[in-house]
């Protein structure tokens, strides 16, 4: 499992991109995406996953559903 | 909201102490910021003695349209949208829309790199020589998107170290920046303070980002506060020139921003700016949505007379958005869209620019000259008659706009102090929350019911009828006259016509304040 950003909810305001700890997440096309492969929902990092609690517009960075949980290492 | 009659003008008990040696100092800033003799008041300028302000204060504010009513009639800024990033949430913004006092990036407006808001802003300066003020300013927050606000800084400053820098903050992050702040020779910042009690800024801001935590509630107002309240006494402690923004919400916070006003007068904030709440369900803002109204003209004017005798209230405000340029109350930005300005071959030509601006210098001393002219005869027995005039400008200090034309009237107060700039009404159609089917003119007459007269440099018979059965005088006889000026003259002929029975004074109603962005449509 991991977050992704829904596109037509992203307002591209970059609030999230910094606080990622794992460098997870970049602009694309005019809008945030989050490279599922890297998030670990900030499992070992922080109690919240960061790019919800920065993000400006509800429901906009939700869990996807279609990539397997992360299991910490 | 109809008329409340009964006199208008309890008596001022504000006097005018004019010498010559003021006049420069009015020049710049005579706002009537108040000019009672209580001490302690941190001055902008304004009609007050010289002795009152620093000459370095006077010297960083005497052209900067935000910070100077005067020179804002004179003098142009600009915003460069570089700082799309937030750290807090308010209940009156909402990022989603692209149209309440925030630009969207990416849709409508353009979000900028710090190399393309550098390259705009030599264009504009380049086009627009009065153009002395670029401010970053959002959508979001700048001190939020750290590296890209001071790296456009660091751009102008090296390519147009003429230009003056400012930036506008919530304050969250503010303590952390204010020593780079000194170091990229910012000497504005602006900071949003809209409560000085947690219990009140519960019911303003939702949350907050801190220390990697989404704060929500008198917690995270309290730490905004505290945090604020720290930026504020940091800068102040720097010598950076510092102005407060208040968003006045009626029954949230109305009547606790004469509090607020107290707590940062008394940190060194030398302008306090309170804007009325722009709120409307289409901005789809909490406060939008919940119906939570904005306040009237009146209810706005008497809070921010409240707190005038306490210091400086800026009342010229346009809430402009954070891709704005050109003069207040105009905007050009479409003049100068990302793909137009790289198309553009700049030469900046500081030389021009400078030559430019002492012409402006001389425009705007004979505009208080005149003014001086005009009042040394006004007669002192109506000391408690006062009354508001709208006026039609395109700048320059001139009555200068056709009525059609306007998008904005600015509102004068009248008395035998003199003519004192007390705000603006926004008339332009763009956004307009509630006013959509209706008409124009009532729509105008609406905006200005307040005022007894409105200037304008020509106006066509029928908006005249209405204006005249609405008991407002269109007057065009001050055609590309100063305002000011004109004003005097025309309270002196009101004063003459109230003696003589001509004219039974009596106070207006109120006025309502137009919702939305201000943006040519």
């Amino acid at each position: 499992m991991a977050f992704k950003i829904i596109t037509s909810q992203c307002t591209a305001c970059s609030a999230c991109e910094p606080e990622c700890p794992n460098n997870a997440i970049r602009e694309k096309d005019g809008t945030f995406i989050i490279k599922p492969e890297k998030c670990t929902e900030c499992l070992g990092y922080f109690d919240d996953p960061q790019c919800v609690a920065v993000c400006p517009v509800d429901d906009t960075c939700v869990i996807d559903n279609s990539y397997p949980r992360y299991v910490a290492a | 909201m109809d008329n409340q009659a009964s006199v208008v003008g309890t008596g001022s008990d504000q006097s005018l102490h004019l010498n010559l040696d003021q006049i420069l100092q009015q020049a710049a800033e005579h706002k009537g910021c108040g000019t009672s003799s209580e001490g302690g008041k941190a001055s902008c300028g304004s009609s007050t003695a010289p002795e009152d302000m620093d000459p370095a204060v006077w010297e960083k504010v005497k052209n900067h349209p935000c910070y100077s009513e005067e020179a804002h009639h004179h003098y142009a800024r600009m915003h460069v949208a570089v700082a799309p990033a937030c750290n807090i949430q308010c209940n009156y913004c909402n990022r989603k829309y692209d149209c309440a006092n925030e630009s969207r990036p990416g849709v409508v407006s353009e979000k900028l790199t710090p190399e393309q808001a550098s390259k705009k802003v030599l264009a504009v300066a380049s086009t627009i020589p009065q153009m002395t003020v670029l401010g970053i300013a959002g959508p979001g927050d700048p001190l939020a998107n750290p590296a890209k606000t001071f790296k456009t800084f660091d751009l102008i400053y090296n390519a147009a170290p003429d230009i003056k820098l400012c930036l506008s903050t919530n304050g969250l992050s503010l303590p952390d920046h204010v020593e780079t702040i000194k170091k990229y020779n910012v000497d504005h910042v602006t900071i949003t303070i809209n409560m000085v009690d947690p219990e009140v800024g519960q019911h303003i801001y939702p949350w907050i980002f801190w220390k990697n935590k989404r704060v929500t509630g008198i917690e995270a107002a309290r730490i905004l506060h505290e945090r604020q309240m720290l930026g504020l006494e940091m800068l102040t402690a720097a010598g950076i020139l510092c102005k407060v923004n208040s968003v006045m919400i009626p029954g949230i916070n109305d009547k606790h921003l004469v509090e607020v006003n107290k707590a940062v007068k008394s940190r060194g904030a030398f302008l306090h700016n309170i804007m009325p709440l722009i709120s409307a369900p289409e901005h789809g803002t909490v406060f939008g949505l919940n119906g939570q109204r904005g306040p009237t003209a009146q209810e706005l004017k008497a809070l921010q007379d409240s707190c005038e005798g306490e210091m400086n209230m800026m009342r010229h405000c346009r809430q402009c958005r954070a891709d704005a340029v050109g003069l207040l109350g105009e905007d050009r930005s479409s003049e100068f869209s990302t793909e137009k300005v790289m198309e553009m071959d700049i030469q900046y030509d500081a030389e021009g620019r400078k030559a430019y601006q002492e012409k402006v210098e001389v425009e705007r001393q004979a505009t208080v000259l005149a003014k001086q002219a005009e009042m040394a005869d006004l007669e002192a027995e109506f000391s408690g008659l006062k009354v508001l005039i709208a006026v039609a400008t395109k700048g320059h200090g001139r009555v200068n706009e056709h009525f059609g034309h306007a998008q904005e009237f600015q509102i004068y107060e009248l008395s035998t102090q003199g003519s004192k700039f007390v705000g603006h009404r926004r008339v332009d159609l763009y956004c307009q929350g509630g006013y959509g089917e209706e008409d124009t003119l009532p729509t105008v007459i609406r905006a200005i019911n307040d005022c007894v007269a409105v200037f304008v440099a020509k106006i066509g018979g029928c908006p005249k009828d209405s204006l005249k059965a609405a008991g407002i005088d269109p007057v065009d006889k001050y055609a590309h006259e100063f305002i000011e000026q004109s004003a005097v003259k025309y309270f002196k002929e009101y004063l003459a016509k109230v003696k003589s029975g001509e004219v039974v004074h009596a106070a207006r109603g109120d006025a309502d304040i137009r919702q939305g962005a201000y943006i040519a449509a």
